[in-house]
């Protein structure tokens, strides 16, 4: 049962990451103009790193402060309870107000790491692995009574693990689209495939709000 | 808001131009001595089009004495950048300020045929955020709706510098002033940008006292208008360079950087050089060191003139100066547009090679002096003034009034609003349509026009045009 939930989680760890990396908005894009911008197509590769550098940074900001509070074993099910209800909570908040922070059109076009990194906090991508992440530690049965110590990089492997991978996912499928526009598809794939996605991302969050709180429970 | 971008975005301005043409214009109608409402006119500009050239819809707004002049769109294909974070808005609400009562009107043109009014900022409300009066030009940009004024604080507009506001572009509440550090900047008109280089370049005319009225021709020959153009870093809201033309290039105005927002160049036109009542354009751009530049790169003479035929303001030179008022780019960045108000002609100019300008094209209309008709007979009063170019490029479309006050300095007597379109050659050239002649309700004048899904000085691109 747990190999199959363990497997599951990773599976949407996976999952998660292709779909923030196939949405523009999430910044593929931008490494399409780059490449266009310094004519070749090597170019790709740079802008996609500083893109996925800046989410991976989102990642680790959000995963690693509920990595340590794992360690509160007595305190498990209400962390799981409260993460899977702050999750569900800022899918309701985009859903009603519908906005984008005003302060992310003010970050120079050059500075894609910075962009992505808070872009992906502004819009909850990181927070969406939160409930994944608690789900699998949860799985792991960290022993953490008397063994903090060995528990904690326990806990941090498993969110470096976590944001690796998903960031991977992330990277090859934004990569994909951007290489495929670049290469075959032409600008003209980046307006059609364009799809306002917000309330699809914002249920999203309140579903994976809501496994995490149905698992915990 | 749309679940796909709206379809007249387009990544790269070869995008754009390869995009369905217009078949409806927008043109603005002011009433030059505020007796009637200003309004909006759409026009029908489809060739197959029983009502082809002629005005299909009036909007008329509550409110006298608001002298419309500028006017834009409230989302362009800027909205494409992931950066913006708005791909999903739609083209459909004209933004049109009143540059005399500083009061703004949101037109909802969804339905162009059926355009109203779907929201009135009054004067007071943009005095009390921003500080500024007299709003003029508008742009689309990454953090919403930017729009530029010619007026600062107080009654006649002088305390304080004119600046550049920004608007929500979802509720069109005003957000405040946008820059942060302004320099020299003390004086306002155009300005325009390169989003993904992020840099801003603007211009100035001069403070309200100075053409509200009427120009000053005393403060014009001891040069007092603007003649500096300035730098900006876009994101970061300061002036990095202000660059002064020369004292005597009097009335820096429009400014038309490149489309591909791979090049770092663009032109800027200036009215009048005071030394010699040439017109100019100068080309601006930024040279391998990183630094701010700027060349006169075409010159146009002006034309000698009886006494009798002028008007007083003009009758000492015995002259017709060009006075270039408006200057448009095409698309491709390879046709400058340039309005020559006082002769009476539109110049067409090559420039592929934007530090060489060839002459390509010319069209003789109106004119101070030389009063040339349209080629189906008609008069048509004042000059040639605001141009807009279609996206393909091909057609070129222009009014005649400058500004109320003015136009009677320099035109006296009620001349008629106009509106013509011309047709670019495939190798350059530039040949007026008999056919399309716009009639305007009496007792009004045109002034700028906006194309159906965008035009050559709405839209900005983030994608290079490759």
């Amino acid at each position: 049962m747990d190999m199959t939930t363990a497997a599951g989680l990773w599976l949407a760890v996976i999952l998660s990451g292709l779909y923030h990396g196939l949405n523009p908005g999430m910044g593929w894009p931008l490494a399409v103009s780059s490449a266009l911008f310094e004519r070749r197509r090597a170019a790709l590769w740079p802008a996609l790193g500083a893109l996925s550098a800046g989410h991976f940074a989102a990642m680790l900001g959000i995963l690693l402060p509920f990595s340590m509070m794992t360690l509160l074993i007595d305190y498990e099910r209400e962390i799981r309870l409260g993460a899977g209800i702050i999750v569900i909570g800022m899918g309701v908040f985009l859903a009603i107000t519908r906005r984008h922070p005003r302060f992310l059109a003010r970050i120079p076009p050059h500075r894609l790491a910075l962009w992505s990194f808070l872009v992906a906090l502004a819009h909850g991508a990181a927070l969406m692995l939160v409930p994944i992440y608690l789900g699998l530690c949860a799985i792991e049965e960290l022993d953490a009574g008397h063994r903090a110590a060995s528990a904690l990089m326990a806990t941090t492997a498993l969110a470096l693990g976590v944001a690796v991978l998903h960031t991977a996912a992330m990277m090859g499928s934004g990569g994909a689209m951007a290489y495929a526009t670049h290469r075959w598809l032409g600008l003209q794939f980046l307006s059609r495939s364009w799809f306002d996605l917000e309330l699809v991302w914002t249920l999203s969050l309140i579903v994976v709000g809501g496994l995490g709180l149905w698992m915990a429970l | 808001m749309n679940l796909r971008p709206d379809p007249t975005f387009h990544p790269s301005p070869k995008m754009a131009m390869e995009a369905p043409v217009e078949t409806l214009a927008f043109t603005l109608m002011l009433s030059p001595d505020g007796t009637k409402p200003d309004g909006l006119a759409v026009v029908d500009v489809d060739p197959k089009s029983d009502s082809y050239g002629q005005i299909v819809h009036e909007l008329y707004v509550p409110n006298l004495g608001d002298e419309f002049h500028h006017f834009g769109w409230n989302a362009c294909s800027s909205s494409l950048s992931p950066l913006t974070g708005h791909a999903f808005l739609e083209r459909r609400y004209l933004i049109i300020p009143g540059i005399r009562s500083s009061r703004i009107y949101i037109i909802d043109v969804k339905d162009p045929r059926d355009a109203k009014i779907h929201k009135i900022i009054e004067p007071e409300e943009l005095m009390a955020k921003t500080g500024y009066s007299r709003p003029h030009t508008i742009h689309c940009g990454p953090e919403g709706i930017y729009v530029s004024t010619l007026g600062g604080g107080g009654a006649d507009g002088t305390d304080g510098p004119p600046g550049i506001f920004i608007m929500d572009c979802q509720t069109f509440e005003i957000q405040g002033r946008y820059e942060m550090d302004r320099g020299i900047q003390d004086k306002h008109y155009d300005f325009w940008w390169n989003l993904p280089r992020d840099y801003m370049v603007s211009s100035e005319w001069g403070l309200p006292p100075q053409f509200e009225n009427g120009v000053v021709p005393e403060d014009l020959l001891s040069n007092k208008y603007g003649h500096t153009i300035h730098f900006w870093d876009l994101r970061a809201r300061k002036v990095v360079k202000s660059l002064d033309l020369g004292e005597n290039h009097q009335m820096a105005l429009e400014i038309r950087p490149a489309h591909d927002p791979v090049k770092e160049y663009g032109f800027c036109g200036v009215v009048v050089d005071t030394t010699n009542l040439q017109g100019a354009i100068f080309t601006w751009w930024r040279d391998e060191a990183g630094e701010w530049q700027a060349k006169k790169t075409i010159t146009i003479d002006p034309v000698p003139a009886d006494a009798d035929d002028l008007p007083e303001l003009l009758k000492g030179f015995g002259a017709v100066p060009p006075l270039v008022t408006d200057i448009d780019l095409s698309l491709d960045d390879k046709y400058l547009y340039v309005a020559c108000w006082g002769l009476g002609e539109m110049h067409q100019y090559d420039v592929s090679d934007p530090m060489n300008p060839v002459l390509a094209g010319k069209v003789e209309i109106g004119g101070i002096v030389a009063k040339h008709k349209h080629p189906n007979g008609e008069d048509f009063g004042y000059g040639p003034q605001m141009v807009e170019i279609s996206r393909d490029g091909k057609r070129v479309y222009w009014t005649n009034s400058l500004y109320s006050t003015w136009d009677d300095q320099f035109y006296p007597g009620d001349r008629g609003a106009a509106m013509v379109m011309a047709h670019v050659g495939e190798n350059g050239g530039l040949t007026l349509d008999k056919k399309f002649w716009t009639k305007f309700p009496e007792g009004y004048r045109s002034h700028q026009i906006r194309l159906e899904g965008g035009d050559c000085s709405t839209d900005s691109f983030c994608y290079p045009s490759v």
